[in-house]
C-alpha cells in the first residue's frame, strides 16, 4: 500500500495514521447509516401501520382472496404490472435499472458472508455486468427526466439528484471492477470488521471511497426521501386491500369510536 | 354560449403539449356559510387559518392510511402524467395526477418532513400561503375523483384520495364549494339532491304508474314510503325526472315488477347519491349513508337495492356495510347491497325475463363504464363483473353492440368529465375540455362501427353527456340508460306486447307485428 515507506518512513506513519483515521471515519459512517437506515425506516413502517385506513378502497378489479392480494402486490413489486400498461419506455428503463441494483447487491452480500455459497459464486459471473444495465437504466431514467417536458415539469432537484447519485455509485463500482482494481480482500475484511465491530483499515484509493461514501449517503437519506416508495407500495389500500366490503364489515378504530357516538338506530 | 373553445378531436391520440396556467382561476363557485354550517364546516376563511388547514392536514395524515403512504411514495416516475381526462382536455400540466398531488405534497414537506423543513428548494417544498390555497381550491375542483391514475401508477397512489382530503382542509377554513355543499343540505333537508319534496315526487311515480300501464297494459308498481315492501329502493333523484335517467327508472319497474319483488322508495331517502364522498367528508357520507338504514328498518324492507348511479354505488358496494352496518336485520341469501343489474343479470341467466331484441334493433350500443363502477365496486362474485354483467345485460336487451378502444374502457375507463362533484354550470368549460377523450373514442366508433348510441349506468354520466354530446356534433339523446334498453326489449307477462308476439291479441295487431 505505501510505497513511499521506503523512501520517507515519518511521512509514511502520517499517512498510517490518516488511513487508520480514515477508515474509522468510515466504519463510523456505515454504522450510523446502517441505523438510521434501519430506525428511520422501521419508523416509517410503523407509522404506516399504525394509520388506519377506515374505508375499503381498492382499486377494482382487486382480488377477492388475501392470496390474491399478494399475487397482486408481488406482480407490482416484481413486475412494476402498472408500470407497464402506463409506459413502455419509462417501464423497460425503471425495470431495469431495479433489476440491476437486486442483482448488484445480491453481489455485495459476498462481502458480508465469510464462505461465499455456490449460488452467490455463480452469480458473480453474469453478476458484474448488472452495473452496467443499471447505469443505462438511470441513465434512460434521467433522460427522459430531462427531455420528456412533462416529466421535467413534475421535477424537484432532488428528483435529478437520485438519479446521479445513484449514476456514480454504480459508475465508481464499475471503475473499481472493470479499470482500476480495489483490494477487495481488504474491503472484506473491513465489511466483515463492520458487522463485528471489530473495525479493519479500509484501502484508500479514489473509486472506492467515493463509492462507499455516496452509498452512505444514500441510506442515511432513503427514509427522509421519496426513496420511501419502497414501502409505500406495500402500504397503499388502493392495492392491498381486499375486495369483499359486502361479506365482512370493516371497520378503523376511529371510525368505530363515531359509530358507538353516533347510536344508530336498530330494527325493532 | 360559453366563452371557450371545445376542443379538436385529435387524429391521433398524441400526448398533449403543455400548456402552463391555462386553467389557471378562481374554480367553481365558493359555498356560503348557510350551507357550510349544517355540515360542520365553519364557512368563512378564519383569522387563523394557516394553523388550521396544518391542523387539519396533520388530523387527515392520522386518519388515512392512504393519504399518508401517498404524501410520501410518488417517485415522480411520470407514469400519470397522461392519464387525466382534465390533462388530456386542457393542456393544464396542473391537471397531471402528480402535478395535482404535488400541490399538497410540496405544503406536506415544508411541514411534515426532514428534507422540506431544512431543504424546501432542494425536494420542492413550498410555504403554506393564501395563494396555495386559492390554487388548491382551483385545481382540486378540476379532479372527478376517477381513479384512472391509479390503475397506470406503480405505487398505487389514488390522486382521488388526495383531492378528497384536499376539499376536505379547504372546507374546514371555509373554502367549501357551493354545489356540493348546497346539494348535500338539500338532502338533510328534504332527502335528495334536487330538493325533490315528497308530494312531488309521489305525483312523478303515479304519473309513471300511469304511463307504463297505458303502454303495456300492465299494473306496475311504482311505490313510495310503502311499508313491508321486499325491497328498498335507492336510486339517484335524477331518475324520477330527467332523460333518459327516467326511462332507466322504468326499466327498473317493469325488472322488478316481472320477478315479483314488491318494492317501494322512500321520500326521505330518496336518493341515492352520496356527495359526502366528493367533498372527502367520512361525516357527511356516513350521515347520508345513516337515512338507508334508517329507512331500511322503517319500511321493514328485507333487500336494497340500487339503481344506475356510479358514485352511490362506490358508496354503496364499498362502504355502506362499514358505514351504516351491520345490515344483518336484512334477508341474507341477498347481498347488501345489491344493484340493480345484479337483479337483472341473474333473473336473464335463470331465464326467468323474457327479451325482445328486435325492439332494439335500429340502435347499434355502446357502453361508457362509469369510473366509480368500474375502479371503485364490484357486481356479481368475480373481479371485473362490473364490466361483464352490464354488457351482458345490454346485449341480452340489445342485438347490436359494440365496445370501444380497449385503452378507454373498462378499468381504464376515462371519466365523462362531470363527476367527482363537478356536474355544475360554473364549470362547463372544464366538463366539456374533460370530456375530449371519451368522445373521441365515442367518434371511433361511430365511424368505424356505425354505432347510434351510448349507453351508461351513472346519473351524473348521464346529465353530462346530455349536455356535452352536442358540443362535439352528436344528438345530446345518444346517450341512454342501460335498463331503458331493458324496458324496451322487456316482455312482461300478460303485457301487450306479450299478446302481440305470441299473436293471441288482436289480430291485425299479430299481423303487423309480423310483417
Amino acid at each position: 500500500m505505501c510505497r513511499t515507506l521506503f523512501e520517507s518512513p515519518t511521512h509514511c506513519i502520517k499517512k498510517f495514521e490518516w488511513v487508520s483515521n480514515m477508515s474509522a471515519f468510515y466504519a463510523l459512517l456505515f454504522t450510523v447509516a446502517f441505523l438510521v437506515l434501519v430506525i428511520g425506516l422501521a419508523k416509517k413502517i410503523i407509522q404506516y401501520s399504525r394509520v388506519p385506513a377506515p374505508l375499503k378502497i381498492p382499486v377494482t378489479p382487486a382480488p377477492l382472496t388475501k392470496g390474491g392480494v399478494a399475487v397482486r402486490l408481488a406482480k407490482e413489486a416484481i413486475m412494476f404490472a402498472a408500470l407497464f400498461r402506463s409506459n413502455k419506455w419509462t417501464w423497460l428503463f425503471g425495470w431495469m435499472f431495479h433489476m440491476s441494483l437486486f442483482v448488484v447487491l445480491l453481489n455485495h452480500l459476498r462481502f458480508f458472508i465469510k464462505d461465499v455459497p455456490l449460488p452467490l459464486v455463480l452469480l458473480q459471473n453474469v453478476g458484474e455486468y448488472a452495473a452496467f444495465t443499471m447505469f443505462i437504466g438511470l441513465t434512460g431514467l434521467l433522460v427522459r427526466r430531462i427531455f420528456v417536458a412533462r416529466v421535467k415539469y413534475i421535477s424537484a432537484p432532488s428528483d435529478y439528484l437520485w438519479l446521479i447519485l445513484l449514476m456514480f455509485i454504480g459508475l465508481t463500482g464499475i471503475v473499481m471492477r472493470f479499470i482500476s482494481h480495489t483490494d477487495i480482500v481488504a474491503v472484506k475484511e473491513f465489511s466483515l470488521g463492520l458487522l463485528t465491530f471489530n473495525w479493519q483499515s479500509l484501502p484508500t484509493d479514489f473509486p472506492l471511497m467515493f463509492h462507499l461514501f455516496l452509498v452512505a449517503v444514500l441510506m442515511i437519506l432513503l427514509p427522509f426521501s421519496k426513496l420511501l416508495h419502497i414501502p409505500g407500495l406495500f402500504f397503499a389500500p388502493s392495492r392491498n386491500q381486499v375486495d369483499n366490503p359486502r361479506e365482512k364489515r370493516h371497520v378503523a378504530p376511529w371510525a368505530m369510536e363515531l359509530d358507538a357516538e353516533k347510536n344508530k338506530m336498530q330494527p325493532k | 354560449m360559453a366563452d371557450f373553445e371545445t376542443p379538436k378531436f385529435r387524429e391521433y391520440p398524441v400526448v398533449p403539449q403543455i400548456k402552463s396556467d391555462v386553467m389557471a382561476g378562481k374554480g367553481p363557485f365558493v359555498s356560503r356559510a348557510e350551507f357550510d354550517t349544517d355540515l360542520g364546516y365553519p364557512g368563512e376563511l378564519p383569522d387563523d387559518w394557516k394553523e388550521k388547514t396544518l391542523d387539519k392536514m396533520q388530523d387527515l395524515l392520522g386518519r388515512y392510511r392512504s393519504f399518508q403512504v401517498f404524501m410520501d411514495s410518488c417517485i415522480k416516475c411520470g407514469a400519470c402524467t397522461d392519464k387525466c381526462h382534465y390533462f388530456i382536455g386542457t393542456n393544464d400540466p396542473k391537471n397531471m395526477p402528480v402535478a395535482r398531488q404535488d400541490l399538497l405534497r410540496k405544503v406536506y414537506r415544508r411541514y411534515f418532513t426532514f428534507a422540506g423543513k431544512y431543504f424546501p428548494k432542494l425536494v420542492g417544498a413550498v410555504d403554506l400561503t393564501e395563494d396555495v390555497l386559492d390554487e388548491w381550491y382551483n385545481y382540486y375542483h378540476q379532479c372527478s375523483e376517477c381513479r384512472r391514475c391509479s390503475v397506470f401508477c406503480p405505487m398505487g397512489i389514488d390522486t382521488a384520495e388526495v383531492t378528497m382530503a384536499a376539499r376536505e382542509i379547504l372546507a374546514h377554513v371555509g373554502k367549501a364549494q357551493k354545489y356540493s355543499n348546497q346539494i348535500i343540505q338539500k338532502v338533510y333537508k328534504i332527502g335528495n339532491n334536487l330538493g325533490l319534496p315528497g308530494k312531488a315526487l309521489k305525483g312523478i311515480l303515479e304519473d309513471l304508474e300511469e304511463e307504463v300501464e297505458e303502454d303495456t297494459g300492465v299494473p306496475v308498481k311504482f311505490n313510495m314510503d310503502k311499508e313491508g315492501c321486499e325491497a328498498l329502493l335507492m336510486t339517484p333523484s335524477a331518475d324520477f325526472f330527467a332523460e333518459p335517467h327516467i326511462d332507466g327508472l322504468i326499466g327498473y319497474g317493469k325488472v322488478l315488477h316481472e320477478l315479483g319483488i314488491t318494492w317501494t322508495v322512500s321520500s326521505i331517502a330518496s336518493e341515492a347519491a352520496n356527495f359526502g364522498l366528493f367533498i372527502g367528508s367520512y361525516d357527511n357520507i356516513q350521515r347520508v349513508s345513516m337515512r338507508i338504514r334508517e329507512e331500511a328498518i322503517k319500511l321493514k324492507v328485507k333487500r336494497i337495492i340500487f339503481g344506475e348511479c356510479g358514485h352511490a354505488w362506490r358508496v354503496a358496494y364499498s362502504f355502506l356495510n362499514t358505514l351504516a352496518g351491520p345490515f344483518d336485520f336484512l334477508d341474507q341469501n341477498y347481498p347488501v347491497p345489491q344493484h340493480i343489474l345484479e337483479v337483472t343479470y341473474g333473473a336473464l341467466q335463470e331465464g326467468k325475463l323474457r327479451m325482445n331484441k328486435e325492439e332494439n334493433d335500429h340502435l347499434t350500443m355502446t357502453f361508457h363504464d362509469s369510473c366509480n363502477v368500474a375502479r371503485a365496486s364490484r357486481m356479481g362474485d368475480k373481479p371485473g363483473g362490473q364490466f361483464d354483467i352490464p354488457r351482458a345485460v345490454i346485449q341480452a336487451a340489445c342485438n347490436n353492440y359494440v365496445d370501444m378502444d380497449s385503452d378507454t374502457i373498462k378499468d381504464a375507463t376515462f371519466c365523462c368529465g362531470g363527476g367527482g362533484g363537478l356536474l355544475t354550470d360554473d364549470l362547463m368549460e372544464l366538463r366539456v375540455k374533460g370530456a375530449l377523450p371519451r368522445m373521441e373514442a365515442l367518434k371511433q366508433v361511430t365511424e368505424e362501427s356505425g354505432v347510434t348510441n351510448i349507453a351508461a349506468i351513472c346519473a351524473i354520466c348521464k346529465s353530462q353527456f346530455t349536455k356535452t354530446l352536442p358540443y362535439y356534433g352528436f344528438e345530446m339523446d345518444a346517450i341512454m340508460s342501460v335498463h331503458q334498453l331493458v324496458s324496451e326489449a322487456i316482455v312482461m307477462t300478460g303485457s301487450e306486447q306479450e299478446k302481440e308476439l305470441d299473436g293471441v291479441g288482436d289480430e291485425e295487431e299479430a299481423k303487423e307485428s309480423e310483417d
